[in-house]
């Protein structure tokens, strides 16, 4: 069985820069095993620009940001398994993966990196009822289909979800000809950037409904049409608005969920809320020596973060590969979702164990405006900001100074919570 | 006439919402902007909107159907779909460079349209 000291699970954004940060903190052997037929994950077919406004000070499409990291995997010398897909994680890190020039292989690991990044919702898990025609896609798949493979997928659309990517997808479907009839919106507030608001659907006329949702398809073979219904404040279709919109497309963009099925057949710890593995500040799971990082942990807005995530993590796996990581007797505290919160990563912080970049990451239940955010352990605040306005869609953080990690005890909790001003 | 317009900025996060006034095609006033980005970004909006377009190329010789492409400047918004129409009546044999202009000075605009991916 082959022996190799870091593999890396996911060659896209995430992936590729843990490997390279552990490259940079001193490991050689290391492999990134990939499905695709090229590293770049998700930002292959990202074919819009607005990436890396934080880590290169410009904006580039997908593509581009993904071929910066491709290429220093490349004058790393850093090796990759593409068109590889990984089954099994075991409990003492053994990896089975498999391609169609090895067909299956084990590889003991000393660490793992998780980044196999996240799925998207489908109609099957919104229950809408209806036949199954052709025609119903979600954002991503019409994605590729469009960007990658160069088909487009139908003429007359209707967009459920006006999150980045739907808005992005109505945008996409336009300019190759489509007619995007509306987008459907079941919040009273879309999850999308401002921006895209503005570039990808008032620049077309396309009508943004919001607090509407879908509640029937129509069409046996391929679609021919869905029903469209306003939603009260409790998103409970209101049938006298039920209004019948013609269409041969659907795309969904209703939610994305970190991809775990390794992790849960690994047994490691998972959080139900963001449905991604339980990390330590040190990105670390809870089998030791498995890390994560990117959309596996959470669903990032922004892939500039999730390049910074896994430079940590990357560092912090080549750490324990040479035997200089967080110690055992490292007490961590768990940090829990407050007031106005959802969620926060890390889930346990060892203040010991904290570098000069760590941070925690949260995303708040609602859209508040004029508040407080505040980090608390017990009655002593170790952080706290004021904010015009947070919503779902834009992840926040807290930068945990050393002063911050110095004033933390080592009992209790880090509560995150939103106040009033 | 003077006309009075509101637009969304979207420079930066925070949105500002702008009023403009304009007569006759010419700006008279613009407020509610927290910086001169917001101004400048409106004064084009009004005068000569732009925007970045990105799309896709057909490849001929090359493991993948398709390209990425990006204009290397903002086109004319009004010219979006005319551009839309010469790329996809272009396509292009691998092997391509990133960066590399795959279409030159695309409708006289002056503005190129390059390649965002290295293709074998």
């Amino acid at each position: 069985m082959k022996e190799i000291d870091l593999v890396v699970i996911g060659g896209g954004p995430a992936g590729m820069a843990a490997a390279i940060s552990a490259h940079k903190n001193g490991i050689r052997d290391i492999l990134i095993i990939e499905r695709d037929s090229s590293l770049g994950g998700i930002l292959n077919q990202c074919i819009h620009n607005g990436f890396g406004l934080h880590i290169f000070g410009e904006e580039l499409t997908g593509p581009e940001y993904a071929w910066r990291f491709a290429q220093q995997v490349e004058e790393l010398g850093i090796e990759c398994k593409l068109n590889t897909m990984v089954l099994d994680i075991s409990g003492d890190k053994t990896i089975t993966a498999v391609n169609s020039t090895e067909g299956v292989m084990r590889i003991q690991a000393k660490a793992v990196m998780l980044g196999m990044g996240c799925r998207e919702r489908n109609r099957g898990a919104l229950g809408i009822p209806g036949m199954r025609p052709a025609g119903i896609f979600t954002a991503g798949t019409a994605q590729r289909f469009v960007n990658i493979e160069g088909y487009l997928p139908g003429r007359k659309v209707v967009i459920l979800g006006s999150g980045d990517i739907g808005l992005i997808m109505a945008r996409r479907m336009t300019l190759e000809g489509a007619e995007v009839r509306m987008v459907c919106e079941i919040m009273p507030y879309s999850g999308g950037l401002t921006r895209n608001i503005v570039q990808c659907l008032e620049d077309f006329g396309i009508p943004l409904k919001l607090s509407h949702t879908i509640i029937g398809i129509h069409g046996k073979d391929r679609l021919e049409g869905v029903t469209v219904a306003a939603v009260d404040k409790n998103r409970v279709p209101l049938m006298e608005t039920a209004e019948y919109v013609e269409c041969d497309t659907l795309l969904l963009s209703v939610g994305l969920i970190p991809e775990n099925e390794l992790s849960k057949e690994a047994g490691i710890l998972m959080d139900p809320v963001t449905l991604g593995p339980v990390v330590n500040e040190s990105m670390e799971t809870s089998l030791e020596g498995v890390f994560a990082c990117g959309n596996a942990v959470h669903v990032h807005d922004l892939v500039d973060n999730v390049t910074k995530e896994a430079m940590l993590a990357g560092e912090c796996a080549a750490k324990y590969i040479l035997g200089s990581g967080r110690s055992e007797g490292c007490k961590a505290l768990k940090t829990v979702a407050g007031n106005g919160i959802r969620y926060v990563v890390p889930q346990l912080v060892c203040k010991e164990a904290l570098g000069k970049e760590s941070k925690l990451f949260f995303r708040v239940d609602n859209v508040y405006k004029n508040i407080r955010i505040v980090a608390a352990v017990g009655d002593k605040i170790l952080y706290e900001t004021r904010k015009l306005k947070v919503s779902p869609g834009e992840m926040e953080s807290i930068r945990l100074h050393a002063s911050i990690a110095g004033s933390m005890g080592d009992e209790g909790e880090i509560i995150v919570s939103l106040e009033e001003c | 006439m003077p006309e009075k317009r509101t637009m969304v900025c979207i420079i930066c996060p925070v949105g500002c919402n702008i009023e403009v006034c304009m007569d006759d095609k010419k700006i008279c006033s613009i407020s509610g902007n927290s910086c001169k980005r917001g101004a400048d970004y409106v004064l084009a909006e009004c005068t000569n909107p732009s925007r970045t377009l990105t799309s896709v190329m057909r490849v001929i010789g090359a493991q993948s159907a398709m390209i990425p492409v990006k204009s290397d400047k903002p086109v004319p918004k009004e010219l979006l779909f005319e551009c839309m129409k010469e790329i996809n009546g272009h396509q292009i044999h691998a092997p391509v460079k990133m960066g590399e202009v795959v279409i030159e000075n695309i409708l006289n605009t002056g503005v190129d349209i390059i390649a965002t991916r290295s293709i074998q």
